[in-house]
C-alpha cells in the first residue's frame, strides 16, 4: 500500500457490531453436492433466461440449462452433472414467498463436467468476450447480481482510469469476500487483469476494510507478484477505514478516488467502475479456465455452533447448508444477506442463488424484535447518518403518507437501503421498510403507465385502422358502380354500331333463326289442366280469375296511401 | 367630455385589437384539459364508462358532461388522482358503472374455440390473433383486460383470470404499525 494514497470520507455511515471472527477461524469448505438441486432460472437483474433443458434430460455440470433471453439477461448453468427431474414453480429465496420457475437436478454423483474450453480472449472483440460472459452467467456478486458483461464497458471516452475491486465488505456477519482474498488472491488478480485490459484502464485499486489484516496482507504479496511480473505498479492494495457502509460502490469510489458520481449518471463517465472481489474471481474462473459461474463462497453465520465459508452449488438448499453449522435451538429466522441489508427468506428449503452472500440465522435472542415504532420527532439523526446524503425523515413522511412523487423529489431512488437512518433512529422507525414500500409502488406505478401508453397507442391506432378501411372499401364501391355504367354505356354503343362483316350477318341470322324455333316450339306445348275442361270447371276457373281481380283492385287505392 | 370619450374609446378599440391578435397568434392547439385526463385514465378502453373509450370519456368530463366516478378499472386511485387535477370534490365510484376487480386478462380456451373472428372485431387494443375457422388466441402482454371480448364469443371459451403476482411484480406491503398492548406493571 502506497502511504502516499490519500483517501476520502464520505457522510454518514454506521458502526454496528462487526460478529465476523466466528466465520473466519476456518478456511473454505466445499459443502456437499446434495441429492437436488433447484436452480432457479432467473437469478441476476435482467430479463429471465428461457429455459433450455426438458423434464427427463441428462445434464452435465456447468451445461447451460437457461439461455439469456433480451437485453439484460444473464445465462443460468446446472451446478452439478445429473439428470432433469422437473422444470417447474419452486418456492424462492425472496421475503415473497411466491414461487418462479426452477429447474430441478437429480445429481448422480459423478461431477462430470462439460468440455472446459479456456477462452481465448485476447484474440476475441469486446461484444465476443461480453457474450461469452453473459453466457457462461457471470454477474456481480456482491448482492445486485446486475450482468457483470453489462459494466464491461468502458464509457463514452472508451477507456477508463481506475478499476476498483469491491472487497470492502463492510455488513456484519458477512466474510465471504475476507475469506477469499485469503486463499485465492492471485485468482481475483488474474480476473482483475482482464477486466482491465477491456476497460483499458490504467490502475487498479483493491478497497479492503482495515479490520481484514490477512485479507490486505494475502492480496498485497499478490499483488506485488502481479505487479512483478507486468513490470509496472499498476495494482494497489488500499486499506479503506471500517465503517458501514464502505462496501457500497459509490462509496468506495468515492472514499478511494475522491469521485462523487452524481445522480443518474454512470461511474464510467467519470473514468471510474468498480466490481466485487468475488466478481473477479468468476470471471477468471470463466474465461482462462472455461468455468460458467455455478457456485459461490457463502457465510453460514449467526446463531449456529460453527460459522464458516462455503464454497456452494447455486441450488443448494439452505437448509443442508445449516444443517453443517449446527443450528441453535432458539434460531427462528433464516435471513439471505447480513442484519442491515438481509432479507428474510420464506423457509430454510429454499436454494443457494448467485446473489446469497450470507446465509444468516436468526433468533429472538441475537436478533431481539423492534421496539415498538414511536412517531418522527425531527431530530435529525437520519440525516446525520445517511451515507447518501439524503432526508431520510422527509422521504419517510412523503412515503407514509403515499405521497409518492414528492418521495421521488428527495432522491428516494438514490437510497441505497443501507440501513442506516433506521438503526440510529430513535423512533426505531422502520424507515427502509416504507422506502421499499414506496420504490416498489412507484416501480408498479411505472409498469402500469406503460402498459396504458400502448394500450392508448394500440387503440388509437385501430380507430385511424378501421377509418381507412372504411375509405378504401367506399372507394372500391364507387370505382365498382363507375365500371358498371361504362360497360352498360358501351353495350349502348354497342347496339348503335352497323353490322359490319357478312359473317356476323350470317351469326345474327344463326340466331334469329334457333330463337323463332324456340318460341314455335313453346306455342305447341299447352298446361294440361287448362285444357279439356268442363263448363263446371271453366265457371269455377272464371271465379276465381274475378275474386284475384277484385283482390287487386282493392289492393290498389291502399297501396297509393301507403305512397 | 368628447376628449375623454374618445380616449376611453381608443383605448378599447387598441386593447380589443391587441386581444384579437393574442387569441390569433398564441391559440392552444387541442384541449390540453383532456390530454391531461386521458393521461390519468387506465386506457383499458372497455367503456363501462359509457363512452366508447377513454378519449371520448376524458371529452366529457373536461366539458363537465361527465361525472369522475364511472372508471371502474381507474379505481378510487384514479378519482382521487382527477379530482385533484379538476379541482373538484372526491366521489365514491359509482355503482351502475360496475365495481373495481384485479387486473385480468382474458383468456382463449383454444379447444372450444370455433374460429368466428367476433372476438377480434371486439377487441378495441388488437390483442387478439386468428382468422376465420382458425383458432385464436390472445396476447396477454397487450389484453387490457375490457371483457369486451366476452359478450359475442358465441361458445363462451373466453374467461378472465386474474393476473397473479410473481416475484418480479411482487410489492413490498406498507409497514403495518403493531399495536402492543402495554405491560401491566407488578403491583
Amino acid at each position: 500500500m502506497s502511504v502516499l494514497q490519500r483517501l476520502f470520507g464520505f457522510h454518514g455511515g454506521v458502526k454496528p457490531d462487526y460478529h465476523k471472527d466466528a466465520s473466519t477461524s476456518l478456511p473454505i469448505a466445499v459443502a456437499p453436492t446434495p441429492t437436488f438441486l433447484v436452480i432457479p432460472l432467473h437469478q441476476s437483474i435482467g430479463g429471465p433466461p428461457r429455459p433450455l433443458v426438458k423434464a427427463g434430460e441428462r445434464v452435465l455440470k456447468g451445461q447451460r440449462i437457461g439461455g439469456a433471453d433480451g437485453n439484460a439477461s444473464s445465462a443460468v448453468h446446472a451446478s452439478a452433472s445429473g439428470t432433469v427431474v422437473a422444470v417447474e414453480m419452486r418456492l424462492m429465496p425472496h421475503t415473497s414467498g411466491l414461487s418462479a420457475m426452477c429447474v430441478v437436478i437429480e445429481t448422480d454423483g459423478r461431477d462430470e463436467w462439460v468440455a472446459n474450453q479456456p477462452f481465448d480472449y485476447r484474440s476475441a472483440t469486446p461484444t465476443q468476450i461480453r457474450d461469452y460472459l453473459r453466457d457462461a452467467g457471470v454477474v456481480g456478486l456482491g448482492g445486485a447480481v446486475f450482468p457483470t458483461y453489462l459494466k464491461l464497458n468502458a464509457g463514452k471516452q472508451g477507456k477508463l482510469d481506475t478499476l476498483v475491486l469491491n472487497g470492502a465488505e463492510c455488513e456484519p456477519f458477512i466474510t465471504c469476500d475476507d475469506v477469499l482474498m485469503r486463499e485465492r488472491a492471485a485468482a481475483i488478480l488474474k480476473g482483475a487483469a482482464i477486466m482491465r485490459e477491456m476497460l483499458a484502464a490504467g490502475k487498479v485499486l483493491i478497497g479492503i476494510e482495515d479490520n481484514k489484516p490477512e485479507a490486505i496482507a494475502a492480496m498485497e504479496a499478490a499483488a506485488r507478484a502481479a505487479n512483478a511480473a507486468a513490470a509496472d505498479a499498476a495494482i494497489e492494495v488500499v486499506a479503506v477505514p471500517t465503517r458501514y457502509p464502505a462496501g457500497g460502490a459509490k462509496k468506495l469510489i468515492r472514499v478511494l478516488t475522491g469521485i462523487e458520481v452524481p445522480h443518474g449518471e454512470r461511474s464510467t463517465d467519470y473514468g471510474v467502475q468498480c466490481f466485487n472481489v468475488g466478481t473477479a474471481y468468476a470471471i477468471h474462473e470463466a474465461i482462462e479456465l472455461g468455468r460458467p459461474l455455478i457456485s459461490r463462497i457463502v457465510t453460514v453465520a449467526g446463531n449456529v455452533k460453527q460459522a464458516r465459508n462455503y464454497e456452494v452449488l447455486f441450488g443448494t438448499p439452505m437448509q443442508d447448508l445449516i444443517a453443517l453449522c449446527d443450528k441453535l435451538p432458539d434460531s427462528d429466522r433464516v435471513i439471505m444477506g447480513g442484519p442491515m441489508m438481509g432479507l428474510l427468506m420464506p423457509g430454510e428449503d429454499v436454494p443457494v442463488v448467485k446473489a446469497t452472500n450470507c446465509v444468516l440465522v436468526g433468533s429472538k435472542k441475537l436478533f431481539p424484535p423492534p421496539p415498538p415504532e414511536m412517531p418522527c420527532i425531527r431530530c435529525g439523526e437520519c440525516a446525520k447518518a445517511c451515507p447518501a446524503d439524503l432526508q431520510p425523515f422527509e422521504m419517510y413522511w412523503f412515503s407514509r403518507a403515499k405521497i409518492f412523487g414528492k418521495a421521488q423529489e428527495y432522491n428516494l431512488f438514490d437510497c441505497i437501503e443501507c440501513g442506516c437512518c433506521a438503526y440510529v433512529c430513535p423512533s426505531r422507525i422502520p424507515l427502509v421498510d416504507y422506502y421499499r414500500f414506496a420504490k416498489s409502488e412507484i416501480w408498479a406505478r411505472e409498469v402500469e403507465k406503460e402498459a396504458a401508453d400502448v394500450a392508448r397507442e394500440r387503440y388509437e391506432f385501430r380507430l385511424l385502422r378501421e377509418e381507412r378501411e372504411k375509405q378504401e372499401k367506399a372507394a372500391k364501391l364507387a370505382a365498382k358502380t363507375a365500371a358498371g355504367r361504362e360497360k352498360a354505356a358501351a353495350a349502348v354503343a354497342e347496339a348503335a354500331k352497323p353490322a359490319a362483316t357478312p359473317e356476323e350477318e350470317a351469326k345474327k341470322a344463326l340466331i334469329a333463326a334457333a330463337l323463332e324455333r324456340a318460341r314455335a316450339e313453346k306455342s305447341l306445348v299447352h298446361p294440361e289442366n287448362t285444357a279439356d275442361l268442363t263448363p263446371e270447371q271453366q265457371a269455377e276457373v272464371s271465379a276465381i280469375e274475378a275474386r284475384r281481380a277484385e283482390i287487386r283492385e282493392m289492393a290498389k287505392p291502399q297501396l297509393r296511401q301507403d305512397d | 367630455m368628447l376628449e375623454a370619450l374618445l380616449v376611453m374609446a381608443l383605448g378599447a378599440v387598441v386593447l380589443g385589437a391587441a386581444l384579437g391578435y393574442a387569441a390569433v397568434r398564441f391559440r392552444v392547439e387541442g384541449d390540453p384539459l383532456v390530454e391531461k385526463i386521458d393521461a390519468i385514465l387506465p386506457q383499458t378502453q372497455c367503456g363501462q364508462c359509457g363512452f366508447p373509450g377513454c378519449k371520448p370519456y376524458a371529452t366529457a368530463i373536461a366539458k363537465g358532461e361527465a361525472e369522475i366516478n364511472q372508471c371502474p378499472p381507474g379505481g378510487e386511485e384514479g378519482i382521487h388522482k382527477l379530482a385533484d387535477l379538476l379541482g373538484r370534490e372526491f366521489k365514491p365510484l359509482s355503482a351502475e358503472h360496475g365495481v373495481e376487480k384485479p387486473k385480468s386478462v382474458a383468456v382463449i380456451d383454444e379447444q372450444a374455440c370455433i374460429g368466428c373472428t367476433l372476438c377480434i372485431q371486439a377487441c378495441p387494443v388488437d390483442a387478439i390473433v386468428g382468422a376465420a375457422k382458425q383458432m385464436h388466441t390472445i396476447v396477454a402482454s397487450q389484453c387490457t383486460g375490457c371483457e369486451l371480448c366476452l359478450p359475442p364469443c358465441p361458445v363462451d371459451c373466453i374467461s378472465m383470470e386474474p393476473i397473479a403476482e410473481s416475484v418480479e411484480t411482487w410489492k413490498w406491503r406498507y409497514p403495518v404499525v403493531r399495536i402492543v398492548p402495554a405491560q401491566k406493571e407488578a403491583a
